[in-house]
């Protein structure tokens, strides 16, 4: 390998480190590693586009999109039932769509069903519907008593993420991990 | 394999068809869709590794195709009513993109919601369901000309080098027996028949 070759993958794996302790996605890839947590099917959302990509990048996880965040969901549920760890990736709007899967699989079969959901709709929103459909997110997972956090700063987000994937795994209960735009930087309207 | 037209196919009863499937298995897991297909599941003979679903509609394939990814050595049968995976279509796409060659799918198609008073789904006139497979991407997808062609599709998906759809038309029949309503029991005894977990 050339000089300059070595050069460039050293500063290349130098900038992945500092990414694995210093940006949220970084964070958050790693948590998920450090868990075993291998199956990462998402529906996407912009603001999780960088760890998205990463997640790609890494032939540790198996990633792809799904087209529905209830399908991602019983693909989870069907894998950690015969023995591989996975997480979820939406956003707002999409956790909205998951009302029935969790109340009538991943809650009364007591699957650790472990949601990161990127927080639209607060903070900034610009699109109406957003707004509104955020509003019904923690009412859901209040009346189906499911654990969530919201996470907005950097320096709390290993300890939330790392904790509630633990908790989830050995309590045998679902969790939403819920990325505020104060953690993401979110969406934001710049046309 | 090609695919044979919806209209050509014998009408079969999904509890024979289910019978004649599980009496070929031995460790292969078993997901049953809500309703009767699970319950034809049931009654065709409990076995540890069959999961029932009790909800959730339409996620028969989805959760098959996480054990299948899951456990790439075994093979893994999902059971489907025509209702249900029309709430799912797009699963068929991520089946055919992530192209699992262990997960074999049945779709149980008589044209109708049968357990909500056997009123018809869109689908029921229109709809082919093992065209809309193929136009998906899943290109071992076929119907079941008989009984004796599903044995033969069922035998045939087990060497596939891909994920295999097999269409059966079915009559209006019920059921036959019930499932136990015991979700956590039902998920226990599963995940102790793929080997994850001992019983207590």
């Amino acid at each position: 390998m050339a000089a300059a070759e070595q050069a460039s993958s050293k500063d290349k794996a130098k900038e992945k480190s500092q990414d694995a302790a210093t940006t949220w996605h970084g964070i958050v890839l790693q948590t998920l590693k450090r868990n075993e947590i291998k199956l990462v099917p998402y529906v996407p959302d912009r603001v999780l586009t960088t760890l998205i990509k990463d997640l790609h990048a890494d032939p540790y996880f198996t990633t792809f999109p799904t087209a529905r965040e209830e399908e991602a969901v019983g693909i989870v549920s069907g894998a950690w039932m015969a023995g591989t760890r996975g997480a979820v990736l939406m956003q707002t709007s999409g956790f909205a769509t998951l009302a029935n899967v969790l109340a009538s699989l991943a809650v009364p079969y007591q699957i650790p069903l472990i949601m990161f959901v990127s927080e639209r709709g607060t903070l900034g929103e610009f699109n109406y519907g957003q707004a509104l459909v955020c509003r019904t997110m923690r009412p859901v997972l209040d009346s189906l008593a499911m654990e969530h956090h919201t996470i907005t700063r950097l320096d709390e987000l290993e300890f939330i993420a790392d904790r509630s994937i633990k908790q989830a795994i050995t309590t045998q209960a679902p969790v939403a991990l819920i990325l505020s735009p104060l953690l993401t930087g979110g969406k934001t309207f710049d046309k | 394999m090609t695919s044979t037209q919806a209209r050509n196919t014998k009408v079969m009863n999904r509890f024979d068809l289910t019978q004649r499937l599980v009496a070929g298995l031995k460790d292969e897991a078993v997901i049953g869709g809500i309703g009767n297909t699970n319950f034809d599941l049931w009654a065709a003979g409990h076995r540890p590794q069959n999961f029932y679903m009790l909800g959730s509609m339409g996620l028969a394939f989805p959760i098959a195709l996480g054990v299948a990814l899951a456990q790439p050595k075994r093979r893994v049968f999902a059971l489907e009513g025509d209702g249900s995976l029309l709430m799912q279509l797009g699963c068929l796409s991520t089946i055919a993109t992530l192209a699992p060659k262990n997960l074999t799918m049945v779709v149980m198609d008589n044209g109708i919601y049968q357990i909500t008073g056997a009123q018809p789904t869109p689908a029921a006139v229109h709809t082919d369901i093992v065209a809309v497979a193929l136009a998906s991407g899943i290109a071992n997808s076929s119907w079941a000309a008989d009984e004796d062609d599903f044995e033969r599709l069922i035998e045939q998906s087990k060497q596939a080098a891909g994920p295999t759809l097999i269409g059966v038309r079915i009559d209006d029949k019920p059921g036959t027996g019930t499932t136990r309503r015991d979700p956590v029991q039902i998920r226990e005894r599963f995940m102790h028949g793929m080997g994850v977990r001992q019983l207590l």
